[in-house]
This record gives structure tokens, C-alpha cells and sequence, in this order.
């Protein structure tokens, strides 16, 4: 795939931003002190005097969103994964979700292709976290056409938002004319009628290079590409888990929470079959090379593979 | 209105926090009585709000950071006419609009859901700078206590509120120098505040008597007349003003009267109230 286009979600997260600014002026976008990383610096670059910096304080980040969303305006609230869902939780739980604010968080960094900045700072946690809060949407695009895309569907959505962004640059997968998105809908990438692999973020794209892996061995994966983890498209969920008979998911993400847990939740209550989650499964991360972890820790094509073949 | 008139409907609010916390057989007396007057001059004379349109844009905004003396707020708010005042009998029970803690969906005149000390005063810096932002005039207030200052989002709040010239804030410190492990000084103290303030780049006012109606009318006044930097008054209050044995009692920070108790208290609020 040497010749795919690959974009960081953080960079669409900024440019949408910024295309944003350009037509309304009802927002605006805060971050803390992470404005270059985030992609936000583009944002103010752009839009100077709708841009503010919290500073080094995380807490008071949330709380300022908060207060700004209660008149009636939208706020972008934008740092590290790592620091929106972590550190802040209380306050995005207790001063966001509570009242049910329209602010909009756009968590940069996530997952464990921050790479050499290593477990600290590798949120593998921020989708559990965040899909418990009651009224909480959490998105995590799978490339930049999504990652734009959502930005503005979220804009346009009543209520918390979260939008989890990558660091990593990775393949454009959603470049068609009838791409379309919708909040809590998932999309069917790839058609296929011997299990379904349900992905998320960075591993849609994984997912579509393991599929076609299998299918020169006869073995036919659907591949879902699951953007929104909550509220979860059960009813596709549910629809292609009695066409294939199998399921895995795979996420940038530990598999305590996340979306593959949601999935299994899913499955549980309403069709039972076997499953694999690819995950990072329990452990901390660690310096190295994006790539090179994602590959050590089982989050690639390779690893979406070896799930299949246990789970047929 | 006069001070003493301003005076009379403090003590009405004092009334309205006995009985619903009585009724409610928890929530938290002490802060609530120590702070009815500063909440009863914002509501009916330093505020311009509309009990009859509560979500008004243009309206000033008061935000409870110390969100456990809800049954202050709800007792000045329905005081001023924003819901009928049987409803403080509702406090805490299930499907009442006075929650625990003040929940900004529930209740007509809430402003911001608080309850998790430090996070109303970052809600009310966002306030006050969505109001810069867009141009708009109305001023934001927010009520602290003194043992939630001890808080590290209070400081975060205040250096970026401090760094913005947010001259249409105003934060008030109720310190009644309790918190529910004992004194502040004994517990963790966050003095001197009035100079931490300062150091944020705020303008203190130092509030000799925050139960004293013209003190309180001098301080919101001075408060006005300052730009280019937020307000902190700082206001030495007496925790459980106005019931006898409650005033100064730590014990009372959390915790209701029980039926004898209830009656003295509002024997005593009357009495107060024949005075006035």
C-alpha cells in the first residue's frame, strides 16, 4: 500500500476546524497548551480571536467549555486523550455530561501509536471511560475523510461529543463519491459472508488489508468500519453477526471497555456467536515506533488475521 | 429595597433552608444559613434575572460552586418567585427538582449543575468569557467556600480568569473558616486568599461581615466599579447564621435537624424576623 495517501485524523481534526471557522463564528476552540500537536494551532492561526489556551490545566479546560456551552454557544475542547478522558474525567462527566453541554472534545493522541513518548502518554483507556458517561457520543473516525466529517457532524449534533483522533498518519480508505456520515451509524466496507470483523479508528484500514489477506485463502470477512462506539449500531451488529456466524473486533484500545466489548455486549443479549477481540489486551505501552508497536502489541493486519483463523 | 428589607428576606431564606433540610433529613444547613445573605442580595438586588423567563440570553448568571448549599439557592430562588416555595419540602426526595446537589436542567434559575467542589468557578469563567466573546453585557457570579479553595481547579480557574481581564466576573469566598473535618487551619488551609487572589492579577475586596447587608451592598457596589480584572470577595461569614446552635458548629455542616431542633430554629428565625 506504498502509494496510499496517509493523513493524521489530529490534522483533519484541525483543518475541519478551520473550514468551520470559515463559515460560522458561533464557536469556539479551546485547547491546553498542546495547540501544535492537537492541530488546533491551525485552527488559530486562522481564526485568532476564537481561539483560547487554557494553559497547562486540563481540569479548568472542561470547566471553561462547560461554562461557555451553557449560553447557548458550542465550544471545541482539544488535548490529549490521555488528559480529556483521564485526567479530566470528573469534570467531563460531572460539568459536561450532567447537564448534557454542548461541547465538543477533540482528543488528539490517543492509542498506542503516540509511539516514542511511550505509556504515559498512550490512552489506551479513553473510550471505556468515556462511553460510560450517560449521554455521551464517542466517535472515533478511521481516516481523514471520516475524521472530517465528523467534526462537522458533531458541530451540528446536540449534545458531549468525543472525538478520538490519532497522531499516526494513515491510508485514506473513505475516498468515494457516496461516502456519507452519520452519527451512530456503522458502514459496511467490505462485504463478506464467513465472519465479521468489526473495527474502529486506525484498524479499519488494517481490517480491509487482513481481509484481503483471507480471501486468497477462501476465507470471505465482512469488514464494518464502526465509527461510533456509542450509541453502537446494534441492529447492524446483530445483522451481519447472523449472516457470518462470527465475529472480531479490533480497536486501538485495551479490550476492557472498549468497542469490542460493546460489541460482545451487543452479541450477548440478543445473538450469541463466537468472538475474538483485538485489542491491547490489559497491559501498559511503551517507547518505539508507531508502526513498530502497533505491530508488536497485535494491532495490524497480521493480528486481525490470526483472530480469524482462531474464531473459524 | 433597604437594607433591612433586603434583611427580612434573608431571613425568610434562612426559614426556606431549615425547613428543607429538615424535610429532606439530610443536606447541608451550616454554609447554606452562612451564605443567605450574600445570596439574597445577589437575587434581589445585584442580579438582573427574571424569575418569569429564567433562561433569558441577556441574564446575569450565578453559579454555586460550593453546589452543597443548594438549599440556600433553591430557597432565594423560590423566594424570588422562580418555583412555588412548598416545593423546598421536595429536597432530595426521589423525582423532586432539587436535587441534592443543583442540577441547572431540573430547576428553573439554576444556572450550572454543580456539586464537585472546584468546577463551578471554571464553569463561571466560561461564562463570563462566552460573554466577552459575543459581546454581551451581563455579568457572571460564582460562590465559593473557603475549604474549597483547597481545590486545585479553583487556582487553574483563577490564573486563566485573571489573564483575561475578566472584569465581568465576580467570585465570592464564603469564609466561615469550617469544613467538614474541622477548621480549615486544622484540616489544610488555603490562606491567605485575599493575597493568592491578588497574585491571579483579581481585584479583592475584603468582606468584614458577609452577614451584614450594607457591608454586602458596599462590596457588590465597589465590585462594579471595577474593570480590567475579575472580583474576588473574600466574606467572613457564621456558619449556621441565624439558628443558635448551629452558628460556629462544624457538626452542622452536613446534617438536618431533627423535629425539636427544626422548631426551635424556626422559633428563633421568627423571632429574628419580628426584630427586623
Amino acid at each position: 500500500m506504498a502509494d496510499v495517501k496517509k493523513v493524521a485524523t489530529r490534522v483533519s481534526y484541525g483543518e475541519a476546524l478551520v473550514e468551520l471557522g470559515n463559515e460560522r463564528d458561533d464557536f469556539v476552540v479551546l485547547d491546553a497548551d498542546l495547540a501544535a500537536a492537537t492541530q488546533t494551532g491551525k485552527f488559530k492561526a486562522a481564526h485568532p480571536a476564537r481561539f483560547y489556551d487554557a494553559g497547562i490545566a486540563e481540569s479548568n479546560l472542561m470547566g471553561l467549555a462547560a461554562g461557555v456551552a451553557t449560553t447557548g454557544h458550542i465550544a471545541f475542547a482539544s488535548t490529549f486523550a490521555m488528559f480529556a478522558a483521564g485526567r479530566a474525567y470528573e469534570q467531563v462527566r460531572n460539568s459536561i455530561g450532567y447537564p448534557h453541554l454542548n461541547v465538543k472534545i477533540g482528543a488528539t493522541h490517543a492509542g498506542i501509536s503516540v509511539g516514542e513518548d511511550g505509556a504515559t502518554h498512550q490512552c489506551c483507556e479513553d473510550i471505556a471511560l468515556m462511553r460510560t458517561i450517560p449521554g455521551m457520543t464517542v466517535i472515533v473516525p478511521a481516516d481523514d475523510i471520516e475524521g472530517r466529517a465528523c467534526v462537522r457532524a458533531a458541530y451540528e449534533f446536540e449534545g458531549p461529543v468525543y472525538m478520538r483522533f490519532g497522531r499516526l498518519a494513515t491510508p485514506v480508505i473513505n475516498d468515494r463519491e457516496d461516502y456519507e456520515f452519520k452519527i451512530g451509524r456503522g458502514v459496511v466496507v467490505r462485504e463478506g459472508s464467513d465472519v465479521t470483523i468489526i473495527a474502529c479508528g486506525l484498524m479499519v484500514a488494517e481490517a480491509l488489508e487482513a481481509a484481503e489477506a483471507l480471501a486468497a485463502d477462501g476465507i470471505d470477512a465482512e469488514v464494518i468500519n464502526m465509527h461510533t462506539i456509542k450509541p453502537l449500531d446494534e441492529r447492524l451488529v446483530v445483522a451481519s453477526a447472523k449472516k457470518t456466524g462470527r465475529v472480531v473486533t479490533a480497536e486501538e484500545h485495551s479490550i476492557i471497555g472498549g468497542l469490542g466489548e460493546a460489541v460482545a455486549s451487543v452479541l450477548a443479549e440478543q445473538h450469541p456467536v463466537p468472538m475474538r477481540r483485538v485489542g491491547v489486551r490489559d497491559v501498559y505501552g511503551e517507547s518505539g515506533p508507531a508502526v513498530d508497536l502497533l505491530h508488536k502489541y497485535g494491532l495490524d493486519a497480521d493480528g486481525i488475521e490470526a483472530a480469524v483463523r482462531s474464531v473459524l | 429595597m433597604t437594607n433591612q428589607e433586603l434583611a427580612k428576606v434573608a431571613n425568610e431564606v434562612r426559614k426556606g433552608v431549615v425547613t428543607a433540610v429538615h424535610a429532606a433529613k439530610s443536606g447541608h444547613p451550616g454554609g447554606s444559613l452562612g451564605a443567605a445573605d450574600i445570596m439574597t442580595y445577589l437575587y434581589f438586588e445585584e442580579m438582573d434575572v427574571d424569575p418569569a423567563n429564567p433562561s433569558r440570553a441577556k441574564r446575569d448568571r450565578f453559579v454555586l460552586s460550593k453546589g452543597h448549599c443548594a438549599p440556600a439557592l433553591y430557597a432565594v430562588l423560590a423566594e424570588r418567585g422562580f418555583f412555588p416555595k412548598e416545593e423546598l419540602e421536595t429536597l432530595r426526595h426521589i423525582g423532586s427538582r432539587l436535587q441534592g446537589h443543583p442540577n441547572m436542567n431540573d430547576t428553573p434559575g439554576v444556572d450550572m449543575s454543580t456539586g464537585s467542589l472546584g468546577q463551578g468557578i471554571s464553569a463561571a469563567v466560561g461564562m463570563a468569557l462566552a460573554a466577552k466573546h459575543w459581546g454581551d453585557n451581563y455579568r457572571v457570579y460564582t460562590l465559593l467556600g473557603d475549604g474549597e479553595c483547597e481545590e486545585g481547579q479553583v487556582w487553574e480557574a483563577a490564573m486563566f480568569a485573571g489573564n483575561h481581564d475578566l472584569d465581568n466576573l465576580v467570585a465570592i469566598v464564603d469564609h466561615n473558616g469550617l469544613q467538614i473535618d474541622g477548621s480549615i487551619d486544622e484540616v489544610n488551609s488555603a490562606m491567605p486568599l485575599a493575597d493568592k487572589f491578588r497574585a491571579f492579577k483579581w481585584h479583592v475586596i475584603e468582606l468584614a461581615d458577609g452577614n451584614d447587608m450594607a457591608q454586602i451592598a458596599a462590596a457588590f457596589a465597589e465590585a462594579r466599579k471595577v474593570s480590567d480584572s475579575p472580583v474576588a470577595i473574600i466574606a467572613e461569614t457564621v456558619k449556621g447564621k441565624g439558628v443558635s446552635f448551629m452558628e460556629n458548629q462544624v457538626g452542622w455542616h452536613g446534617k438536618a435537624p431533627n423535629d425539636e431542633q427544626f422548631e426551635q430554629a424556626m422559633a428563633e428565625l421568627a423571632a429574628a424576623g419580628e426584630e427586623l
